[in-house]
């Protein structure tokens, strides 16, 4: 290509494009949960592989956020807040999008297997797996309950950082899994009653739309009542605590509080205050993760440094 | 002679190929210490010292000689 061609090139993307393809927001979480899971292992892992191991975990993430922008480019571009995503934009070509997204797929689960073991690669494969062709390509268009079950795929990070330290699966990184999965449902309710979305225009079936706000309300109180027996019982493992239950039960009263709230009032009620509830339930939601898991990591480091008999 | 202008997409594909060089060497970096530190856990070095083609009888158990 010469100097002048360039006016009449198409946009090139730059690296800051190739990089949002990645979900960089998803990814923080995806690497505190991950970095908790392999922290709070009763088996000490070597500086350096824990941080390929979270980097692997992360890439992987990363790349299954671009196999889902390959394929809902097409829905992505009717709606308002993703209109502005690389692909809908025009910034990435598609087909740059599906390679970086299996070039970096191949690449985490290979490193991951190199590094650590075969169970952390297998479950890293099956987490991309599971949010690329089983939520992306097959439950988001097909039910109002793509969220539930997609929410696997975000619960399955703290499991991979685990078994990157011990090699297996246990009941502690099963309830870590079970925890993220039951809190993803009414974390995003409460988002989705606030928040103007535009899914029927895409024809995504989302709860508020296909059942109404009112069941949508019942449902985030029946997932958060669920959530509090896998929150709390995570406590009595060998990676719970006195910091990590009385943390848990202060967050789950909040919780509850909340998602009590929600299901209490309407949309009128609702639409009166600006959905000031269903904004703070959704914000505490968030605090709700963050404290879970910042609880099991101090419990880990209490073990750490012997106070753990007192 | 050359048109020589500086366009954006210019400094864009500047700031790809810079990002691309950064990536590929963190990339030997990576797999470089990772090569280290596997191998250091091995701890024994003739667990990774092999024959390599050519027979080396200093790496084979001698039988009644105590380390």
């Amino acid at each position: 290509m010469t100097d002048m061609s360039v006016q009449n090139s198409e946009y090139e993307a730059s690296m800051g494009d190739y990089f949002a393809l990645l979900k960089p927001r998803v990814m923080s979480l995806v690497i505190f949960t991950a970095l908790v899971g392999l922290l709070v292992a009763p088996v000490p892992v070597h500086p350096f592989i824990g941080f390929v191991g979270v980097l692997c975990i992360a890439v992987g993430a990363g790349a299954s956020g671009a196999l889902n922008m390959w394929w809902d480019a097409d829905i992505d571009a009717i709606m308002k807040r993703t209109a502005k995503r690389p692909i809908p934009s025009g910034r990435v070509q598609p087909g740059e999008a599906l390679g970086i997204g299996l070039a970096l797929s191949g690449f985490a689960i290979v490193l991951l297997l190199l590094a650590t073991n075969v169970l952390a690669a297998g479950l890293l494969a099956f987490t991309i797996f599971f949010y690329a062709v089983v939520y992306s390509m097959w439950l988001k268009r097909a039910t109002p309950h793509n969220i539930v079950i997609g929410g696997a795929a975000g619960a399955f990070p703290p499991m991979i950082g685990w078994a990157v330290a011990t090699g297996s699966v246990s009941i502690e990184s099963i309830l870590m899994f079970a925890l993220i999965f039951m809190w993803t449902p009414p974390h995003f309710w409460a988002l989705a009653l606030f928040v103007k979305s535009d899914y029927g225009d895409a024809g995504v079936p989302m709860l508020t739309e296909t059942h109404g706000r009112d069941v949508t309300r019942r449902h985030v109180i029946v997932y958060a009542v669920l959530l509090v027996p896998v929150a709390v019982g995570l406590g009595f493992t060998s990676i719970g605590g006195p910091i990590y239950l009385v943390t848990s039960l202060l967050l789950n009263a909040w919780f509850l509080k909340g998602c009590f709230d929600i299901w209490r009032r309407d949309d009128a009620a609702a639409n009166a205050d600006n959905y000031t509830v269903e904004r703070q339930v959704f914000k505490v939601s968030l605090y709700y993760l963050f404290g879970h898991f910042g609880a099991l990591l101090a419990e880990a480091v209490v073990r750490a440094s012997g106070f753990g008999g007192l | 002679m050359a048109i020589r202008v500086e366009h954006e997409v210019h400094q864009r594909r500047k700031g790809r190929n810079f990002g691309v060089g950064i990536l590929l060497a963190s990339f030997i970096g990576l797999i470089f210490a990772l090569t280290v530190v596997k191998v250091i856990q091995l701890g024994d070095a003739r667990q990774f010292e092999s024959f390599d083609h050519v027979a080396r009888p200093a790496i084979i158990p001698q039988e009644g000689v105590t380390e």
